[in-house]
């Protein structure tokens, strides 16, 4: 091999080095930062699997010696919650009654406000668009008063519809927020042609729009479902005990005490409770984080 | 087919006059086209005759039917938008037969409609495809096809072949032509480019600041146009203007200015001039021929700089203390700094009032 074509061989990516100094720094934040949020959910684990004398050992980190898969079980089906033992399976179905058309109805209704506030202009549009946002900022403890004596002069107080409504009002900001800035960007002609068309306001929505903004979509319905289903404080208040969601019947679960506190079982509810929010987080990532990203581009 | 008659036609928007009392009637099976520079209020119109814009005062009938309150899709129109506007969630199919499907015409006639558009434009093989799989060219033929399957009476046009690069925008530009000549349909059509307008209209209507300043054929508006911004917009590179005054001689009327003298006798005055009237004398390059500098007719002039362009060449002059461009085919080559004579053609030249800028 002569040097000549030594020099036209193609050039290599120069290697870089796997332990320098910025490297080592880089990884020793990333491992704390998800020892800092990946260790409460081992303890979380290791607990609901302990029997009820290895909790008292009070090793919090160490494995059980038999693991208790029981223990989910009974917190599902047969934990006492006041003097009812039928675990928190009562709650989860509640949630999902709840979180499922809470999620579409505000999702729909937010993509609904964007697309109205974006392409058909009217004059107290901004206006609308303003006072909504100044709601966002207003603390929402404020308005829970006024809320439940609205809701118990309509007669409809401590009832599923009055639990689902107070989900759409309170999403209402953020998601027609979101959908406004997407439509925002779409640019006019192309509603324009649509009107040609022959297209009216349901038809341009509904065949144009929606199916346009389903990154948009994916993102409202991620956060809706998330927030919703972590909600307490408007299922403890709004929703009457028969709907109370899995939350609060989670909270009133760890309250119940009979002698002592059976921290195992405590735990697996826990789990089982925060297993739909971790599992939408963990299959929907990659979205969630476009449409964040998305979302601050254009925002 | 039909005709576009606006009358009387006031448009605010924003509280901002865009368009006042405008007049304007366009004959079926016409190509108009609107040119102006970005703001004349083209678009505005365009929009308007659309439904898209508040009509303040005045009315537009299409066809001979009043649609000054019509909703868009009332006014059997079909538009084709500088950003092509397809949706990008249907494919091209679905994308030109939307309208028809709204409109809910049978599915065998929708079909028949989408083939024969798609014949006509090439697209038989993009039936299936999405818009963001097409490039620039192939997506506004989707955007004129879905335009076209509608049979609308009246095309509009807003600036179609501004986003395409040079040597698309011509090919689309014969494609429209002969699609014109094809079907034959009324089109109005928006554009600031001088070539589109010259080469596709049977009318252009040159704007400014929302008033039509001429309309007419392209050859009339070429040869006569009204007044000097006219003069200026039409033509690459752009006509000649060279400040003087008018002189009766012994012979006739005459144009005089430094270091050129040019007699009038041919040209068609509107009204009686008026001895020593400022004017500007417009002459387009390719009516000036240079000669010896012994039998120079008209002028003499130094050659400053050439342009070649290929086919032709531009060779710009200077005269006294103006600088005049020349059009002159490829082989004359007239030395740098040389001097030489000036001939302008007596026949094509255009005078303009110095003050208010109009045709004499």
């Amino acid at each position: 091999m002569n040097a000549k074509t030594h020099l036209t061989q193609p050039l290599r990516r120069p290697r870089r080095a796997f332990f320098s100094p910025a490297r080592m720094g880089i990884y020793a934040f990333l491992i704390s930062v998800s020892a800092f949020f990946l260790l409460p959910l081992y303890v979380m684990v290791v607990t609901s699997l302990k029997t009820a004398p290895e909790v008292r050992q009070a090793m919090l980190f160490a494995w059980p010696a038999n693991p208790q898969f029981g223990n989910w079980v009974e917190a599902w089906s047969s934990a006492c919650i006041a003097l009812q033992c039928k675990g928190i399976q009562g709650g989860f179905w509640n949630s999902v009654r709840l979180v499922i058309p809470a999620t579409v109805l505000s999702v729909f209704l937010g993509a609904l406000n964007g697309y109205a506030l974006s392409f058909w202009r009217s004059k107290w549009g901004d206006i609308l668009f303003g006072i909504m946002m100044l709601g966002a900022f207003v603390p929402f403890q404020v308005m829970i008063y006024p809320l439940v004596a609205w809701f118990r002069l309509g007669g409809f107080y401590n009832t599923y519809w009055s639990i689902l409504l107070v989900h759409c009002i309170f999403g209402m900001p953020l998601l027609t927020l979101l959908f406004r800035n997407y439509y925002v960007a779409v640019p006019q002609e192309l509603f324009k042609a649509a009107r040609i068309d022959g297209g009216g306001f349901w038809r341009i929505f509904l065949q144009l729009m929606l199916p346009m903004a389903t990154p948009m979509l994916i993102v409202a319905t991620i956060l809706q479902l998330t927030g919703i289903w972590n909600d307490y404080l408007f299922g403890l208040i709004f929703a009457g005990q028969d709907n109370y969601p899995m939350t609060v019947q989670l909270n009133n679960l760890v309250g119940t005490t009979f002698g002592e506190r059976r921290y195992h079982i405590d735990m697996a509810a826990t789990i089982l409770t925060s297993l739909v929010p971790l599992a939408v987080y963990f299959f929907s990532g990659r979205w969630f984080v476009r449409g964040i990203a998305a979302g601050a581009v254009k925002g | 087919m039909a005709n576009v008659q606006i009358k009387d036609l006031d448009i605010v928007l924003g509280g901002v006059s865009i368009l006042k009392s405008m007049n304007l009637e366009i004959q079926d099976g016409e190509f108009l086209v609107l040119l102006g520079p970005s703001g004349c209020g083209k678009s505005t119109l365009l929009h308007t005759i659309a439904g898209f814009n508040e009509v303040h005062e005045g009315s537009i009938h299409i066809g001979g039917r009043d649609v000054t309150w019509a909703d868009p899709k009332d006014r059997d129109i079909g538009m084709v938008f500088q950003s092509y506007a397809l949706y990008p969630t249907m494919n091209v199919e679905r994308n030109m037969s939307f309208g028809l499907r709204v409109a809910g015409v049978p599915k065998a006639e929708i079909a028949k409609r989408v083939a024969r558009a798609a014949d006509m434009l090439h697209l038989q093989d993009l039936l299936h495809r999405r818009p963001s799989q097409l490039s620039g060219g192939q997506r506004q033929r989707v955007a004129i096809g879905r335009a076209l399957v509608r049979d609308a009476k009246v095309f509009l046009f807003d600036e179609p072949l501004s986003n395409l690069d040079a040597k698309l925008r011509a090919e689309l530009r014969r494609e429209l032509k002969q699609l014109h000549k094809d079907l034959r349909t009324t089109m109005i059509y928006v554009t600031h480019d001088q070539v589109e307008a010259m080469t596709l209209a049977s009318r252009i209507a040159v704007m400014r600041s929302g008033v039509i300043q001429q309309i007419d054929t392209p050859a009339e508006i070429y040869a006569r146009p009204a007044n000097m911004f006219v003069a200026g917009f039409l033509g690459s590179p752009s006509m000649n203007f060279v400040e003087g005054c008018l002189q009766r001689t012994n012979a006739g009327w005459c144009f005089a200015s430094a270091g050129l003298h040019i007699p009038l006798d041919a040209y068609p005055f509107k009204s009686p001039p008026v001895h020593e009237q400022r004017c500007v004398l417009g002459v387009r390059p390719e009516s000036i021929k240079l000669c010896e500098p012994a039998v120079a007719v008209h002028g003499q002039a130094t050659v400053s700089l050439i342009e070649p362009m290929g086919s032709s060449q531009i060779v710009w002059l200077q005269v006294a203390d103006h600088t005049l461009s020349v059009q002159l085919e490829a082989q004359a080559s007239p030395a740098l700094d040389s001097n030489v004579g000036v001939q302008v053609a007596l026949g094509e030249l255009s005078l303009f009032d110095a003050g208010t800028q109009e045709r004499l």
